[in-house]
């Protein structure tokens, strides 16, 4: 057990190295002289040049640089937004409640109902229920979300105009950002409204970012489910003669959990990458606008150093599940 | 050298051949054949778009701009699904639109499936060191989420369709890696490869004869759901600005250059992103009906 841990941890390490190595090339492989890119000035001066060259460290061998660099990332320096001149790594932990609130609300809506409609399907294997399910299921899982997100702007802030377009309160309400997770600001605020306008911003982007991994979840639930339901100790509790309900609830769906928790944990990634796009159209001031904002202003540290925290965290949630896995699963830490 | 391969004998009565085995399998499911059909229509469209398209792409009729389609008030028949803020043909640029997608699929689908079973070939047969060396490699692909390792290594390339093809080719291809090396390792115990090895049978024989085409059932799944996730993907760099460039009539490009009329003009909104939806559909319903009919364990139950 404990060297199964261990020799998971330990391939966290070269993972680890070969993402810093990846986005430490970033900044060296852009079109262009990194020295002039990165100091952004007109007509530089050789002197100036050389200064710079200097000052970013170019001047040493590669594989200093690299090693300044790896020592600098474990240090939490990231370096500096070119456009606000602030550090990088800072940045990152103003904006990141925004998208973890975000994205946790969009799990607990993809766990809520996917869970559900996998079990249900599966219950009903090849009945009306089980293809409504699994058809619409395959739908959302096939959805391009930057679309399915204007359609509902269309539809509920154009049309019935019961929701904001974007941002993620009003801007009438101000108020200090203590834990920077607007529901949680909100209330403490205690200014009458601002929770409720909170939760009317997050709605729609919720919706749109839990569509995949809400279809994900639901078709692998149902899949996991119908592979547990012909096991022999279900045909033993029905033989027993309990009832359907705890035979599916209890007995089934907790051995089916294992790979849907999988599957949930996996699905971060995804969660960060449709974070990108609906943060995008809902102007949501996230990590994911961020990124593609700074990708458009040349913002190339903000790039860099986002590329590196975002693996990071796939990387350590991947870790996490695998262990946790491990926990639940004797098969996986004995092969 | 003799053939030491598990190939049938001829004289066997091997009622069904492979494919047809294979059909009979694949058209239980009628969502797949439904599927079929659809991107049978999807890849007609795309190759004879220019003899369907009432218009060229790119022309602007500037007296029949944000025209509604035929069913609404104000529709044309000249322009049977309206036409954008240009004064373009939707019905037209949609036809066209399904070229570039249909492209895309092929090109990243051959280029990551090609480079990622090479890789996995490789892997499999490697010694351990080198095995796990590429397998780290792939888990760093693997750590980025893949839109956002899309969309910087266009910031590095330059956005155009080609430059976001190769992104997201590279983005696509660890997962075949990791199928081609898990089937490789689990073909190598079995009797028929140690029999080809003793039988003398040099590497790249034992690779791509023996080996290979008892792989191939998972990677032709994960083709197509790849090829679902290469049109996904494309429009969604086409739609961050960051894949085809405007006046291409690609279909998340089309949604950028529509968005601020959204609340106007919901034609030009939707079309675009119903195609999007229906073909990425079909695909995924023909990938399950796949899926199913090549998976062995699914095969009885």
């Amino acid at each position: 057990m404990l060297r199964y841990f261990l020799g998971r941890l330990l391939t966290f390490i070269p993972t680890f190295i070969g993402v810093t190595l990846i986005s430490f090339a970033f900044i060296r492989v852009l079109p262009g002289d990194p020295i002039i890119v990165m100091a952004g000035e007109r007509g530089l001066t050789e002197e100036r040049y050389q200064e710079l060259s200097r000052q970013f460290g170019f001047d040493q061998p590669i594989l200093l640089q690299f090693w300044d660099y790896l020592t600098g990332v474990l240090q939490g320096d990231l370096g500096q937004s070119y456009v606000t001149k602030k550090p990088v790594f800072d940045e990152f932990f103003t904006l990141f409640p925004a998208t973890l609130e975000l994205s946790v609300c969009a799990i607990i809506l993809a766990i809520a109902l996917g869970l559900p409609a996998g079990v249900i399907a599966a219950v009903y294997r090849g009945k009306f229920f089980d293809r409504a399910l699994m058809s619409t299921a395959l739908v959302g899982y096939s959805m391009p979300i930057f679309w399915w997100a204007l359609l509902l702007i269309i539809v509920f802030s154009g049309n019935l105009g019961w929701t904001p377009v974007s941002g993620r309160i009003d801007l009438l309400y101000y108020f200090d950002n203590t834990t920077g997770f607007m529901l949680i600001d909100s209330l403490l605020s205690g200014q009458s409204g601002a929770f409720t306008s909170a939760v009317r911003h997050l709605i729609l982007p919720t919706i749109v970012l839990a569509t995949i991994p809400l279809a994900v979840i639901a078709r692998q639930t149902r899949s996991a489910m119908l592979e547990v339901l012909s096991e022999d100790y279900i045909r033993t509790a029905r033989a027993k003669g309990l009832s359907p309900t705890r035979i599916n609830g209890l007995h089934a769906l907790r051995n089916a959990m294992i790979p849907v928790i999988t599957v949930i944990g996996l699905s971060v990634g995804t969660l960060l990458a449709g974070a990108i796009l609906t943060e995008t159209i809902f102007s949501w001031p996230g990590i994911g606008k961020w990124m593609v904002d700074s990708i458009f202003r040349r913002d190339y540290p903000v790039v860099q150093g986002g590329l590196l925290m975002i693996a990071l965290m796939v990387m350590i949630v991947n870790l996490t599940v695998d262990l946790l896995y491990s926990l639940i699963n004797p098969k996986i830490r004995h092969r | 050298m003799t053939d030491t391969t598990h190939t049938a004998p001829k004289s066997a009565p091997k009622p069904p051949g492979r494919l047809a085995e294979f059909w009979s399998y694949f058209k239980e499911n009628r969502g797949a054949v439904m599927g079929l059909y659809v991107f049978g229509a999807f890849v007609f469209v795309a190759l004879f778009a220019n003899f369907l398209a009432p218009y060229d792409a790119s022309a602007q009729f500037r007296d029949f701009t944000l025209l509604p389609p035929v069913w609404q008030e104000g529709g044309n028949w000249s322009f049977p699904l309206g036409t954008d803020p240009l004064g373009r043909d939707m019905l037209s640029r949609l036809l066209y639109g399904a070229r570039y997608s249909f492209f895309v699929g092929i090109l990243v689908v051959v280029i990551a499936a090609t480079g990622g079973i090479l890789i996995g070939l490789l892997a499999g047969f490697a010694p351990r060191w080198l095995d796990t060396i590429i397998m780290r490699l792939m888990d760093i692909v693997l750590s980025f989420p893949s839109l956002l390792l899309a969309l910087v290594l266009v910031a590095i390339l330059g956005p155009s369709l080609i430059n976001a093809m190769i992104a997201i080719a590279i983005v696509l291809q660890p997962h075949y890696v990791r199928l081609t090396r898990a089937s490789v390792i689990n073909e190598l115990t079995k009797e028929y490869v140690i029999s080809a090895r003793v039988a003398g049978a040099h590497l790249p024989r034992l690779m791509f004869i023996t080996v290979l085409p008892n792989c191939l059932a998972p990677i032709i799944v994960q083709a197509a759901l790849s090829f679902s996730s290469a049109i996904l993907d494309t429009a969604a760099l086409g739609f961050l600005g960051m894949g085809a460039q405007p006046p291409t009539p690609e279909w998340g490009t089309m949604l950028a250059e529509s968005r601020e009329f959204i609340l106007r003009a919901w034609w030009v909104v939707t079309f675009p992103g119903l195609a999007i939806l229906f073909t990425v559909l079909a695909i995924n319903l023909m990938g399950d009906g796949l899926r199913d009919a090549l998976d062995p364990k699914m095969k009885r139950s």
